[in-house]
């Protein structure tokens, strides 16, 4: 069932050694960690070489503040032609939650990033205009880590 | 929510034309054609749309957070609320997800009722967008008669699962309870009225000249863009991509259907209506065939630890009971893992990133609703258009708000 996305990962694992790090294969879905400063050049290469030409998704996650990486960001690609889907993951850590933003090769990963900017807090580099989708652009912290209180620190009002 | 019309405030410096030319409108949120909590800033050189700005997240309740905070089996409930037009596809995509996660066996039944319930809830999904997309454009009757066979659907889901709205029909491992008995006869005698309103609906709008000229050419979007906006669904075929995940990455059964993918290329809102409509077709031809295989049988899959038991079993079964107690009490643990289940739901792809650390609550659950990424594409679509073309193209995209902010 995953032959094909493991010819992938090794298509890619050929074009650069340093694009590929930990490969997981579980419950039928590859998943391949790419180093932060590669994410970019992977994208383009899976983009333009291997016909993941959509973006499905991209999210972020927050793996608890006792975590080292903390972060991580999940790339969910998508081809229109064979159907096949590829995640990539980006760990990044606490101090430094930056990682460039693909936004140039898929329009979508525009509003996807915006989205992981405002909830969880990771700065995505190059984006056209990286500032608050879904809460108030003067909302104080990230609502999606998990040291943030399901009920906020105090009643919001939007005054 | 003010950031949006801050920057477009910045970016009138950098406006070649002098500023008396253009003048920016704020349409929404409460604007009835923005279907729910919409803004939009439109900046307008007379009646053309020269720049269009989406604000979104007035709905936002942050659901997302919530789900970490909930048992796998509490979070159903609050999928229906997202698309609340489709609460039967977020059902299923959430339910798949975590069944994945627990690597469980779904039996015939409960697959086929799936499918059945899934392509009724797409009928009446539909049935609502054609109603306010014709109102959004002034055919005021339509809304009438959609609403009429919606709520006949409706009432089919509240004969099935006891709520019209928020089903929470389908659990982790199954069905919440077997069809009530004659349902079969009440979907067939649905399924005999629709042909006849689906013969108005083609009258009253598909062969009306003025609808024609209202969306024909509007709001075109090309194939290479509609795959890099990452539009699905009915918005993305009507561009001419041929991609259905029910055939392309079949769940529940779809592989073993007879149905047609209707495919447009014109990729304006005319497209998208067209694809729609055939696909109202296709739906019901599926109802058909999953009616025809609708046998006796177990709903829920065999596993105990997971699914509730029957209240008949708990009377007579210590384990049963000891099961529903832990179950309700404290949940069922998932095993580590990660998965994204995507299904085909009425307005494209509904994506779910589900991941586990092994106790009864998810570490996070993430929703790739296909409403937030088509209305991301609206600028693209409605740039260069008039502004009363800016309600068709709205309506065309079918966007839910809810789905939208979570």
């Amino acid at each position: 069932m995953t032959e094909k996305l493991h010819e992938f990962v090794e298509t890619l694992k050929s074009a650069n050694p340093e694009w590929v790090g930990d490969v997981k294969d579980a419950l039928g879905e590859v998943t391949v960690t790419v180093p932060r400063e590669h994410i970019f050049a992977a994208c383009e290469f899976l983009r333009d070489s291997l016909g993941f030409d959509m973006l499905a998704d991209l999210c972020g996650g927050d793996r608890g503040p006792e975590e080292d990486p903390r972060f991580e960001v999940n790339y969910h690609l998508f081809s229109t032609t064979h159907h096949k889907r590829l995640r990539l993951k980006v760990l990044l850590s606490e101090d430094d939650p930056k990682v460039e933003s693909v936004t140039s090769l898929w329009k979508t990963a525009d509003w996807h990033e915006r989205e992981t900017y405002d909830l969880v807090g990771v700065v995505f580099e190059n984006h056209p205009d990286l500032r608050r989708i879904l809460l108030p652009s003067d909302f104080d912290g990230h609502a999606l880590r998990k040291d943030y209180p399901l009920r906020g620190y105090e009643p919001y009002s939007m005054n | 929510m003010s950031s949006a019309a801050e920057t477009i405030a910045a970016d009138f410096d950098a406006i070649d034309e002098p500023l008396e030319t253009q003048m920016t409108l704020s349409m929404g949120p409460q604007h009835p054609s923005t279907h729910g909590v919409l803004r939009l800033d439109l900046r307008l050189d007379g009646e053309l749309v020269v720049k269009a700005i989406p604000d979104i997240g007035y709905l936002h309740t942050g659901m997302e957070k919530l789900f970490e905070y909930k048992k796998y089996q509490q979070g159903i409930v609050i999928t229906d609320r997202m698309d609340y037009l489709n609460p039967l596809g977020n059902n299923l995509a959430y339910v798949m997800a975590a069944e994945k996660l627990l690597q469980l066996e779904i039996p015939e039944r409960a697959q086929v009722v799936r499918v059945l319930m899934c392509e009724l809830q797409r009928i009446a999904s539909h049935m609502v967008w054609l109603g306010t997309h014709c109102l959004d454009i002034g055919a005021m009757s339509v809304f009438f008669y959609c609403f009429r066979q919606r709520e006949k659907i409706l009432n089919l889901i509240e004969a099935a699962s006891g709520g019209r709205m928020t089903p929470s029909y389908f659990r982790i491992g199954g069905l919440m309870m077997d069809l009530p008995a004659g349902f079969d006869r009440r979907v067939r005698q649905f399924m005999d009225d629709f042909p006849e309103a689906m013969d108005t609906f083609n009258t009253l709008v598909t062969g009306n000249r003025i609808w024609q000229s209202r969306t024909k050419d509007i709001g075109y979007i090309s194939k290479e863009d509609a795959i890099s906006w990452g539009l699905t669904g009915p918005c993305l075929r009507a561009s001419g991509v041929d991609l259905d995940l029910r055939r392309d990455n079949p769940y529940t059964g779809y592989e073993t259907y007879d149905f047609d993918i209707p495919v447009e290329t014109g990729g304006d809102v005319w497209a998208r209506f067209m694809v729609r409509m055939r696909e109202l077709e296709e739906s019901y031809k599926i109802v058909r065939q999953a009616l025809e295989r609708l046998k006796p049988g177990p709903i829920k899959a065999d596993a105990p630890k997971v699914v509730l038991p029957d209240r008949d079993d708990m009377r007579k079964h210590m384990d049963s009971l000891i099961h529903h107690f832990l179950i309700v009490a404290e949940g069922f643990n998932v095993p580590p893992g990660e998965v994204y289940h995507a299904i085909e739901a009425s307005k494209g792809e509904l994506g779910v990133y589900m991941k586990s650390n092994g106790g009864p609550k998810p570490e996070r659950v993430h929703f790739r609703g296909p409403s937030f990424v088509n209305l991301a594409a609206l600028p693209v679509m409605s740039e260069g258009e008039m502004v009363a073309d800016v309600v068709a193209i709205i309506g065309s995209l079918d966007i839910v708000l809810g789905e939208i902010d979570r």
